[in-house]
């Protein structure tokens, strides 16, 4: 895939911030701070633990929630804050979101065809009735189901051919940017390759581009041309594919790697986890700032950090 | 693990076990003539996607069936030292359900679940989760209970077993819950631990550690435990021996070198195949192509026969039997009869098993 740098980024995205009020003395700070680019084209993997703040992150650039601060850029359109009418349209349509459990994201009083065609209808995105439903086939096809499935409901479907339902909603819409999070978490191993196959096929057909969300890593290598790695509301570690997995820099992006089971039982076996506490060594990510080690590849640390573990390393 | 499994140390054997469930769309054949054993101290994998009938296995054992399955045949018998120290065997599927849990639940046999949030009572402090087990089954007092249950807090890695024993699950992060949990199921010393997925709902980062720490306390205590996981990763850490299952039936049985390293059912191959791998340079996964099939039809022949690439008419039309393939290798598959043509497996399983083989002589 080429992806022309030199150009505008597709999505651009700076010091975002979403914090929530949990009560009147304390305020959980979910997301403290983050910026990254997304090109059109490609895919960026955003990989972290459970309550990293990765989930928050895209709805809050798709604007579910109201972001605390921050700058958010989308093709041209300043979507943070107050939006435009027009901004706000220009998003509604051209951003879409797939979730991770299939069941609670469809109506399960709609049939297929109506799940998938609601988005065009209240957008009128459609000459006729004749070109609704060509364009609902179309897609049906494209993600792999049978035309026959568009008169059904969700509850006939099996999990994976659900997730294909929520992607072809997404997709049928012709969005610059898909926004997956967590989408292939909720299903079988088997069928997570099927998901994750077709997903790679749409991309390379429609040149759609990913914001894939996911803690699984090693499914994130195989989607991401670029991957960002949260812990705790920071982006501690951000690179190409390669560069994260041959050469981690920071230590929760290593004791992540080194988590990864192996499906080989000789070396799982005897396979120890690194361990990362933040607070043990010492780690304040609100002190530390982006240390460049190549033009993709940069981390989160303080100058002293910095020194310490990149010295380890070949650069 | 031994390499002879004598069966003085058999805990438990299955015997040709069918389980169907009624419901409002007619019968569901849920279980098909699992065969299974089970010996003192080693680990088994039961592996297989959601709906292949892993979980009821498991639930058959434990005594919580849903009310609307039934056991049609077969046996489950169950070997266990009984009160007056003698070696006793039952059948457990001639037990009423409530039977099997006021005797053998939590006393004899454990369970670990998916979800330590569900599992635990949140209106009750940890430590008093702990000692209920202990104080019904083996009649301890409450004050004997406690010390014994801050003992088992810090054995299953707990910092500051005294301070947690009062805490509630909410207090607790995920991987402390599940650690509880462990401690619950371990109070009463079982002899079998079942454990249902019990790391998918944590993180990566813990995973492995609540791994290790059944498998630690496994070490010390020789109880068996069984694996119920659709992750290999998890079977390539644990377990001794690994049962593969689709459909509600046994398909693929052996030591874990034979399953992970010469994998002979094209089920298991794509299993194996798609699982995500750091170390390739290829950008595409293996997937099997189709979904598993609707146990609400009858299964005539092979039930793996419309995803298999490598389908010949006699899978459509009568079911395989268990081939032996020598060791404790048994594979239920056409393809292992001698008549069969000779299928080589997926060229990129090919690569990787070459690649894994390496790695482990390696290291």
């Amino acid at each position: 895939m080429n992806i022309d740098k030199t150009k505008e980024p597709l999505l651009h995205v700076e010091g975002l911030k979403q914090h929530f009020r949990t009560s009147s003395r304390y305020v959980t700070k979910a997301v403290d701070g983050i910026s990254f680019d997304i090109w059109a084209g490609e895919t960026y993997g955003l990989v972290g633990e459970s309550g990293s703040g990765k989930s928050t992150t895209g709805r809050a650039i798709i604007r579910l929630y109201d972001p605390t601060a921050g700058k958010i850029i989308f093709d041209g359109h300043d979507i943070s804050g107050k939006m435009a009418k027009e901004d706000e349209k220009y998003l509604r349509t051209n951003m879409q979101m797939i979730f991770q459990d299939p069941m609670a994201c469809l109506n399960p009083r709609k049939k297929v065809k109506e799940i998938i065609a609601q988005g065009l209808e209240i957008h009128r995105l459609y000459t006729d009735q004749a070109d609704l439903d060509q364009k609902v086939n179309a897609i049906i096809e494209k993600v792999g189901l049978s035309p026959e499935h568009a008169t059904r409901y969700p509850h006939q479907f099996s999990g994976g051919q659900r997730q294909r339902i929520g992607i072809a909603r997404a997709l049928v819409m012709n969005p610059r940017l898909v926004i997956a999070d967590e989408a292939i978490s909720a299903l079988d191993v088997s069928i997570q390759a099927q998901v994750v196959n077709l997903m790679k096929d749409l991309q390379d057909e429609l040149g759609t581009t990913y914001l894939f969300i996911a803690h699984d890593l090693s499914m994130v290598k195989y989607i991401s041309d670029r991957i960002g790695v949260m812990h705790l509301g920071h982006i501690v570690e951000t690179g190409t594919t390669d560069e994260i997995f041959e050469n981690p820099v920071h230590p929760y992006t290593r004791s992540l790697l080194s988590a990864i089971p192996r499906p080989n039982p000789r070396v799982e076996k005897k396979r120890i986890a690194l361990e990362y506490n933040k607070e043990k060594e010492g780690v304040d990510y609100t002190q530390g700032h982006l240390h460049q080690l190549t033009d993709t590849h940069a981390v989160l640390a303080t100058d002293g950090e910095f020194k310490v573990w990149s010295k380890e390393h070949s650069y | 693990m031994s390499a002879n499994r004598s069966l003085d140390d058999r805990v438990l054997s299955i015997r040709d076990l069918n389980i169907s469930f009624d419901t409002a769309s007619g019968t569901v054949h849920a279980i098909r003539g699992v065969r299974m054993d089970l010996f003192r101290g080693e680990t088994i994998a039961v592996v297989g996607e959601s709906g292949s009938g892993k979980s009821v296995t498991v639930k058959t054992i434990m005594g919580i069936l849903a009310n609307n399955g039934h056991i049609d045949s077969g046996s489950i018998n169950y070997t266990f030292i009984n009160e007056k120290g003698e070696k006793e065997t039952v059948d457990m599927t001639k037990l009423s359900q409530k039977e099997i849990r006021y005797r053998f639940c939590g006393k004899h046999i454990a369970m670990v679940f998916q979800d330590p949030m569900t599992s635990l009572d949140p209106t009750m402090t940890v430590g008093k989760q702990i000692m209920e087990g202990m104080i019904l089954h083996l009649n301890l007092s409450r004050s004997e209970a406690k010390k014994r249950a801050i003992d088992l807090l810090a054995r299953v890695g707990i910092e500051n077993p005294e301070k947690r024993f009062n805490e509630y699950p909410h207090q607790l992060s995920g991987g402390m819950r599940q650690r509880v949990v462990i401690a619950i199921a371990l109070a009463c010393e079982p002899d079998i631990l079942i454990c249902d997925e019990p790391t998918t709902a944590l993180d990566v980062t813990i995973q492995a550690k609540i791994l290790e720490l059944i498998k630690e306390i496994q070490a010390e205590s020789h109880f068996a435990v069984i694996y119920i996981t659709h992750d290999l990763g998890v079977v390539a850490k644990v377990a001794d021996y690994v049962d593969v299952m689709y459909a509600g039936r046994i398909i693929e049985k052996g030591d874990i070198d034979e399953i992970f390293y010469d994998p002979r059912h094209p089920y298991t191959w794509g299993l194996l195949a798609s699982m995500p791998d750091t170390d390739t340079d290829s950008t595409r996964l293996f997937a099997i192509p189709g979904t598993p099939p609707n146990l609400l039809e009858k299964i005539t022949g092979d039930a793996f026969a419309p995803r298999n690439p490598f389908a010949m008419k006699i899978d459509y039309m009568a079911e395989p039997p268990m081939f032996d393939v020598g060791g404790k290798h048994r594979v239920a598959s056409w393809l292992c009869d001698p008549r069969a043509p000779k299928v080589e497996m997926p060229d990129q399983l090919k690569d990787r098993m070459e690649k894994m083989r390496k790695e482990g002589i390696l290291e």
